[in-house]
C-alpha cells in the first residue's frame, strides 16, 4: 500500500451563476489592470490523503467516496479528481 | 386531540426552540424536541416530523449535507416515502434536498451575504400539506435568514417541478409580481419552497415560525400561522 494525495475539485455548473467568481474578476482583477481576464469561476477543493495499492485504485476510491457521500451535488456542481504526485 | 409532532434537533440546529414555541404555544400542539440520536425509534408515533432551521455541522461542505447522512435521516426517508408528513424549514429544507427527498440544490445567495429580512411569498399551489388552507396567489409575509438559499435546478428538473405542481411558494414583490428585487437570493424562477410529488414532504427557506404571531411582524400579520394551520387541516382530512 502506498500513500496518495488527491485533489477533489467541486465547482458550480456553468448554467448556475457564480457571483463570487464574477466579483473577483470584475472588482479585483479587472479593476486592477488585469483586463485580459475574461472568466473566473470559484469552487472548493478538498485535498485528500489516502492509502491505496496504486494510482488507479486511489482515484477509484475517491470517485466512489464523492458519489456515495454526495461530496458534490450533481444537480448544481461538477466534480473533478486529480491524483497529485 | 391536538396534533402531536416531533422536532428533530441536530448538532447546530438553532431555530428548533422558535419552532417548538410556534407549534406549542401558538398552535396548542403537543411538541417534543428530541436529539437526533434519540429520535429514530420514536418518529412513527407522531403525526409529523419537523426538521428545524440552523447550521447543522457548521454548514461544512454544504448546508445540510452532513445531517442528511445521520442515521435518523434513513428512517425519515423511509417514512416520507410511505407518505408520512415531513417538513423542513431553512436548514431543514437543505437537509431534505441533500438527502434526496426533494429535488434540486440550495447554493450560496447571489448577494454573497447572509440575508435576514422579510420577504413576500406567493402561494403557488394549495395541494401541499403546508398550504391547503391558503388560496393560490395569496401573499404571505415571512422572513428569511440564510446564506445558502439560492434554489437551483436544471431546465429538465424545473419543467417537471412546474408540470407536477411542486412549486409551493415563490418570492415576489409587494404587489405579487416575480421581480429581481423581490427575489432575495437569486433562486431560479424565484422558488422559495417546494414539495415532493405526493405533497407530504415540504421544504421552505423562509421561517413561518418567525411570522406566526402578529407581534412579530411590522405589518401586524401572522401569515406563518397558515403554514401550521394547513398541516392541521391536512392531518384532519386524513
Amino acid at each position: 500500500m502506498a500513500k496518495f494525495n488527491a485533489e477533489v475539485i467541486i465547482e458550480g455548473k456553468k448554467n448556475a451563476r457564480d457571483p463570487e467568481g464574477e466579483t473577483i474578476m470584475r472588482d479585483l482583477m479587472i479593476k486592477h489592470g488585469y483586463d485580459m481576464v475574461s472568466s473566473v469561476r470559484s469552487g472548493k477543493i478538498l485535498k485528500v490523503t489516502l492509502e491505496a495499492k496504486n494510482e488507479k485504485e486511489a482515484e477509484d476510491i475517491c470517485w466512489n467516496m464523492v458519489n456515495e457521500l454526495r461530496i458534490y451535488n450533481p444537480v448544481a456542481h461538477i466534480c473533478t479528481i486529480k491524483i497529485v504526485k | 386531540m391536538p396534533m402531536r409532532v416531533i422536532v428533530v434537533q441536530f448538532s447546530g440546529s438553532t431555530c428548533d426552540r422558535d419552532l417548538v414555541y410556534a407549534m406549542k404555544d401558538v398552535m396548542g400542539w403537543e411538541v417534543d424536541l428530541i436529539w437526533y440520536k434519540n429520535a429514530q425509534k420514536h418518529l412513527e408515533s407522531y403525526d409529523a416530523i419537523f426538521l428545524p432551521g440552523g447550521f447543522t455541522y457548521g454548514d461544512h461542505l454544504r448546508a445540510g449535507i452532513i445531517a442528511a447522512y445521520t442515521p435518523v435521516m434513513d428512517k425519515v426517508k423511509e417514512l416520507a416515502k410511505e407518505g408520512f408528513p415531513v417538513f423542513g424549514i431553512c436548514n431543514g429544507f437543505q437537509i431534505l434536498v441533500e438527502s434526496g427527498l426533494l429535488p434540486g440544490a440550495l447554493i450560496g445567495n447571489d448577494t454573497l451575504r447572509f440575508s435576514c429580512k422579510w420577504t413576500n411569498l406567493r402561494v403557488e399551489t394549495t395541494r401541499s400539506a403546508a398550504t391547503n388552507v391558503a388560496k393560490k396567489g395569496d401573499i404571505w409575509k415571512v422572513p428569511i435568514a440564510h446564506g445558502e438559499g439560492r434554489y437551483f435546478l436544471d431546465e429538465k428538473g424545473l419543467k417537471e417541478l412546474n408540470e407536477n405542481d411542486q412549486v409551493v411558494w415563490r418570492y415576489v414583490s409587494d404587489d405579487g409580481k416575480i421581480t429581481a428585487k423581490g427575489n432575495p437570493n437569486g433562486s431560479i424562477e424565484s422558488i422559495a419552497g417546494i414539495c415532493n410529488l405526493e405533497g407530504n414532504v415540504v421544504g421552505l427557506m423562509p421561517h413561518p415560525e418567525r411570522a406566526s404571531e402578529s407581534i412579530l411582524s411590522p405589518w401586524g400579520s401572522d401569515h406563518g400561522k397558515l403554514y401550521f394551520q394547513s398541516l392541521e387541516n391536512y392531518f384532519r382530512r386524513g
